[in-house]
């Protein structure tokens, strides 16, 4: 074995590293042109265009052959560092981008040409990197530096502007996140103690041989740090106490993104690395996921704040990711791997149109709103069609990987979780038509029970209503298209799910299959 | 060796949660710092602790002849204090800037986004 490949890297396999390049290079170049704001727009559409057709050509290549892997430096695997994806990670990067295109186009609107909000286009691109290379990363220890990379990236969108209340929610933001990446370096560095890798096929092929006791501690140890990542329940507070701070674009990507990416990094690391680990921890796992579908969508009933009743409906979404986690067959990690999907498009048009309520009536608290139906029947469909499909009623698109858990749940008698999926329906749902029915259908704010509704109610302005409606209108359509066709996403998420099941392809695409360990 | 170092591991482990445990920012800092700082020993005592020379490969050959020390854990280590470092810089300007705006330096005393007064859950339907 001489640990070097002589041969070139085929130039088909560069499609799993080009949306990384992309991003990286488009934000190095957006920071130089950070003051020229509508070039610097501009080339950040074409440039996560561009890196959307990669993922599209990535996705439909793994349809066809299954995970695909590069080494970087032609290192031979366990030692270079790897990329592979497979469809779960393509298919949320594919997401990931096109949700940060949407808020591109709605960051139009939110901009007052006067104020500087310099790099804003920079480090959007440089999040996306992040997010994009945790998703893509075969490797456990890369995967730590693109948490770190969409950390500092978060960091400097959330203090953009830096109003006080900013400052305020990055602090609890910024300790408690930074705080949750450190319990995953000590995670992974103990974890090389013991299996001398950090190459995620390769631990696949070792994990099963290394004693147990230890191996669960550090599953524990990543359960905390991604749980703290993901706002899972104890470890949520940081969330409503920031995200609704930053302006509504930024809260926007925040909510559709990071969140998901801890999600993602749970079932990537408990179901496909440490299977035997995750089931010592599986009473854990169910404990979690049924206090955060509860207890969430009881803080956004009892909230005003417009913006951070929505934090609260995105952490109970994550309890139900954590409820897939907890029932680790196909059907029950392809749910959480589509409700992780829908979470992305959802959460992210939720943000939007709460941004443009807020831009309707200049505030942010629901007791001094009413009356909007009236005034503006376009947004009070898309906030209507939004909280349905948040809460998973029938046609809509939150229905169907609640669905799928439902049946795993029913299939595996784990009672606890459907109860708890089904009561966090419920309670989603009471809390997202009270807001509708306090924003929208009464006739004015707390305490006004005229016909006059709000007095100092704002029209849109037409770039406004062209780019800030018109993204999220647009957004909400594909949730609603999607909704109605979810065959294909059924489909994809069974195979995904398969694969972070069964290693034997993942492992095979790295080329570590039969090797010398 | 490996006793010595586990001990202070633990050692750091223990100032710096109880630092973090604090309710001031510059203690809190103080708190990550060295909280980082045990984690990177821990990944360089994980790696294993051998007396044994540089893996230097000799000219000539490709794997290093005989057994080396493991260079893996120290480029490790080493990400992992710039990154810590950047984050640790970051988070300092960002503690002196809320203690210029805010004018607190005290977690309990900055309630901009979370509201002492938080208003009651609205009882109308």
């Amino acid at each position: 074995m001489t640990g070097i490949f002589t041969g070139a890297t085929p130039a088909a396999d560069w499609v799993i590293v080009l949306p990384l390049v992309l991003a990286l290079f488009g934000a190095a170049l957006l920071t130089m042109l950070r003051r020229a704001s509508i070039l610097a727009g501009g080339i950040a559409v074409l440039v996560i265009a561009a890196i959307i057709a990669c993922e599209i050509a990535l996705v439909s290549r793994i349809l066809a052959e299954g995970p695909v892997s590069m080494t970087m430096g032609k290192w031979l695997p366990p030692f270079g560092i790897s990329f592979t994806a497979d469809l779960f990670g393509a298919g949320f990067a594919l997401a990931a981008s096109i949700v940060t295109l949407v808020l591109l186009v709605y960051d139009v609107a939110e901009r007052d040409p006067r104020e500087a909000r310099d790099g804003f286009y920079a480090m959007a691109l440089l999040l996306l990197a992040g997010v994009t290379g945790a998703f893509l990363t075969g490797d456990l220890f890369n995967l730590y530096v693109w948490f770190e990379v969409m950390l500092i990236a978060s960091f400097g969108l959330i203090v953009l502007g830096g109003g006080a209340g900013q400052l305020d929610g990055a602090i609890k933001y910024g300790f408690l996140n930074f705080l949750a990446t450190a319990f995953f370096l000590l995670a992974l560095g103990l974890l090389y103690g013991l299996l001398g890798t950090l190459n995620m096929a390769d631990i696949m092929r070792v994990a099963p041989g290394a004693n147990p006791a230890p191996m669960a501690g550090i599953a524990a140890l990543l359960l905390l740090a991604f749980s703290m990542k993901a706002a899972a329940f104890p470890l949520n507070a940081w969330l409503p106490a920031s995200y609704h701070m930053p302006p509504a674009a930024i809260s926007a990507l925040f909510g559709g993104l990071l969140t998901k990416v801890g999600a993602y990094a749970l079932l990537r690391t408990l179901a496909a690395l440490l299977p035997q680990s995750r089931d010592w921890l599986d009473p854990l796992l169910t404990g979690m996921a049924v206090a955060t579908l509860l207890i969430a969508p009881l803080g956004a009933i009892a909230e005003t704040n417009l913006r951070r009743a929505i934090g609260f409906m995105l952490i109970g979404g994550i309890g139900a990711i954590l409820a897939g986690l907890a029932m680790p067959t196909t059907d029950g990690i392809a749910g959480a791997g589509f409700y992780i999907f829908h979470a992305m498009l959802t959460l992210t048009a939720l943000y939007l149109v709460a941004g443009l309520v807020e831009k309707l009536t200049g505030e942010t608290d629901t007791r001094r709103m009413g009356g909007l139906y009236a005034a503006n029947s376009g947004t009070s469909i898309l906030f209507l069609l939004l909280v349905l499909a948040v809460s998973g009623v029938p046609p809509f698109l939150g229905f169907w990987p609640k669905l799928l858990l439902l049946q795993t749940g029913l299939d595996g008698g784990d009672t606890l979780l459907v109860v708890a999926l089904i009561l966090n329906a419920f309670l989603t749902l009471i809390a997202g038509s009270r807001l509708w029915a306090h924003v929208f259908w009464r006739a004015g704010p707390e305490g006004v029970y005229s016909e006059q509704g709000m007095a100092n109610m704002r029209v849109l302005s037409r770039r406004e209503a062209g780019f800030g409606f018109g993204a999220a209108a647009a957004l909400a359509l594909v949730i609603f298209v999607i909704g109605l066709w979810p065959n294909p996403l059924f489909a994809a998420a069974r195979i995904g799910a398969g694969d972070l099941l069964d290693p034997a392809r993942y492992v095979a695409a790295v080329g570590l299959a039969g090797g010398v360990p | 060796m490996n006793l010595a170092l586990a001990l202070l591991v633990g050692l750091f482990f223990a100032v710096g949660v109880y630092f973090l445990l604090s309710r001031s920012l510059v203690r809190m800092l103080l708190g990550l710092v060295i909280f980082g700082n045990a984690i990177n020993l821990t990944i360089f005592t994980a790696g294993r602790l051998t007396r044994e020379i540089a893996p230097i490969v000799p000219p000539g050959l490709e794997v290093p002849a005989g057994s080396v020390a493991n260079p893996l854990p120290q480029a490790l280590i080493l990400t992992a204090i710039v990154i810590g470092f950047a984050m640790f810089s970051f988070l300092l300007v960002l503690a002196w800037r809320a203690y210029r705006m805010i004018e607190a330096d005290n977690t309990d005393s900055m309630r901009i986004a979370e509201p002492e007064d938080a208003p009651h859950p609205p009882l109308s339907y």
